[in-house]
């Protein structure tokens, strides 16, 4: 006897508000992005200059650590489609802990600027570099406080097989602030 | 991942002139932003209708940003 493969229908995982809000967050930030760049074309050298102020290795390193943080989130959401809820929440807390080192690392990184007197009122680029990199971090504390929710009730057993649309919304946000630093990163650091 | 998040760090260095290296740093940006909607955010299994806005965006930020670059090489 044959077996039938039986697809699974297309789904957006989560709640669709929260594609919603992620929609308009991208939008918000692509059209920051492309400002950005556009107000580069029109005084490259200044932007050049003070670009090279900036530490690329808190960005790359800023960067990988979101993207590993995506991945617990990734393998957290695996485990607790197969109920394994300890293991999704040991994922979920290391996930934490990437986005509480984003935190302290920005926070290091914002302090050698501003003591070295840069701030956004020095020029056009430090000011498109705190706001967009300051937002961004808004966003990252905010995920890091939906990823602590996510851990909790994934502890005391809210979330499993019979109910994933929690954890994906939550997990959809986080991804998201993934990959705005993943644009935000080369466009600020490399880009040159 | 981990190659283009190498690979760009490399592009940033001075092999290449300003605007290759600029290109490519976004092309490849965009590749990883592409990457993490499709399998990170699920969005290859998603409704077509999202999934297509979703990849859009990737291509009209990318391509604005780059036009950008080139735009301002006329108007300056």
């Amino acid at each position: 006897m044959s077996t039938i493969a039986i697809a699974q229908p297309r789904r957006l995982p989560g709640v669709p508000g929260v594609w919603v809000f992620v929609g308009a967050d991208l939008m918000f930030f692509g059209l920051f992005f492309i400002s950005f760049m556009y107000e580069r074309s029109k005084d490259v050298a200044l932007f050049e200059r003070s670009r090279h102020a900036l530490d690329i290795d808190f960005g790359g390193i800023n960067t990988l650590i979101l993207l590993t943080s995506s991945w617990f989130v990734v393998m957290a959401l695996q485990a607790a489609r197969r109920d394994r809820l300890q293991h999704a929440a040991t994922l979920l807390a290391m996930a934490i802990g990437c986005g509480i080192t984003f935190g302290v690392l920005k926070v290091i990184e914002y302090s050698g600027k501003l003591s070295a007197g840069i701030s956004m009122l020095t020029n056009d680029f430090y000011m498109f570099y705190f706001i967009l990199t300051g937002i961004h971090f808004g966003h990252v504390i905010g995920g890091t406080v939906v990823l602590m929710i996510l851990f909790n009730k994934t502890r005391g057993g809210d979330y499993g097989s019979h109910n994933m649309v929690g954890l994906e919304s939550g997990a959809t946000y986080w991804h998201m602030v993934d990959l705005l630093w993943i644009f935000l990163f080369p466009l600020l650091y490399l880009v040159r | 991942m981990l190659a283009t998040w190498a690979s760009t760090w490399w592009l940033s260095k001075d092999a290449f002139s300003a605007r290759t290296a600029t290109v490519l740093i976004m092309a490849i940006a965009a590749f990883k932003v592409r990457l993490v909607l499709l399998h990170f955010m699920e969005l290859a299994h998603a409704p077509l209708l999202p999934r297509a806005i979703f990849e859009a965006w990737v291509v009209v930020v990318v391509t604005a940003a780059i036009l950008a670059v080139y735009l301002g090489v006329f108007t300056a």
